[in-house]
């Protein structure tokens, strides 16, 4: 399985750490809604077909990474920063939101 | 100032080797930079980040990922977004960009002491470097300059093609002479010369 690293192209799946679930949000970290918490760290979709993931580039850029993958053909339809682009970034610091 | 001792003595045997009866393809050897720091830009500072490398180096960084270049005594190149390494032969360069990289820009991180550069030249060096990386090392996929984040066997190494059929590899210390006995093992069959 290939992963096109948006940084460093094409590259071996052994490069890559799975980190999880894609589609999980999670709560305010002062949220005391227990089935907010349940839901993001137990519930799952387990799709049978694309699925959002969050992978690492642990063995390159080490960049962490939205994946589109297939669970039934491995195909990755899609991969992208999971930080957006370094100018929204910019743009937030500069309103003030960190 | 205390001259630093290399990682790889015990192995560095200078001379020929392996299967060199047909002539030597492959030259290995320890390239031995007095500095090498790692420069990361906060998010939407990069341009000033680059911008600090050059008055630094005098190395005028190209845009895009893995870009990079050499004057054979500094070399730059990305290896992540934001992130560049930079090597000189001369010592101090930590100081330098202490001076440039304010922390508005960034970060410097000094790692001479922490990185073992070996540099394998000769006609079959991407031939040898493929047994290892699963990586494109054609020139046109990988130009002269630049630079590849990846890893061998979990040991990670920052790679910077410094030439048509040279390349320089920047290894963690303590895995340096592991890995330059496997990079001597898988040269053999080419026949090498360490110098």
């Amino acid at each position: 399985m290939l992963i096109t690293c948006p940084y460093c192209g094409p590259r071996d799946v052994i490069e890559f750490t799975y980190q999880g679930d894609g589609n999980r949000e999670r709560p305010d970290p002062a949220s005391q809604n227990f089935e907010a918490w349940n839901a993001y760290v137990y519930d799952r979709l387990n799709p049978a077909g694309d699925h959002n993931e969050i992978w690492q580039h642990s063995g390159g850029c080490r960049a962490h990474l939205r994946v589109v993958r297939n669970t039934l053909t491995h195909e990755i339809s899609s991969v992208a920063f999971v930080r957006g682009d370094h100018a929204s970034a910019a743009r937030r610091k500069a309103e003030g939101q960190s | 100032m205390v001259e630093r001792q290399s990682p790889l003595e015990p192995e560095f045997h200078v001379g020929s080797h392996g299967n060199f009866e047909h002539g030597v393809e492959i030259l290995l050897t320890e390239t031995r930079p007095g500095s090498i720091v790692q420069l990361a830009a906060w998010p939407g500072e990069e341009k000033k980040l680059m911008a600090a490398i050059r008055t630094v180096t005098g190395l005028a960084l190209p845009d895009g990922a893995g870009g990079g270049l050499s004057d054979g005594v500094k070399s730059v190149f990305g290896f992540a977004p934001g992130k560049f390494t930079v090597a000189d032969d001369a010592e101090g360069l930590a100081a330098a960009f202490a001076k440039v990289v304010t922390p508005d820009i960034g970060t410097v991180t000094d790692l001479s002491h922490g990185r073992t550069a070996i540099r394998i030249a000769g006609p079959k060096a991407e031939w040898v470097l493929a047994k290892f990386f699963a990586i494109d090392f054609a020139l046109p996929a990988f130009p002269i300059g630049a630079g590849r984040s990846t890893a061998h066997h979990d040991v990670f190494a920052q790679i910077q093609r410094t030439g048509s059929d040279q390349f320089d590899i920047h290894v963690f210390r303590s895995f340096a002479r592991s890995f330059w006995n496997a990079l001597c093992h898988a040269s053999e069959e080419v026949g090498y010369e360490v110098q």
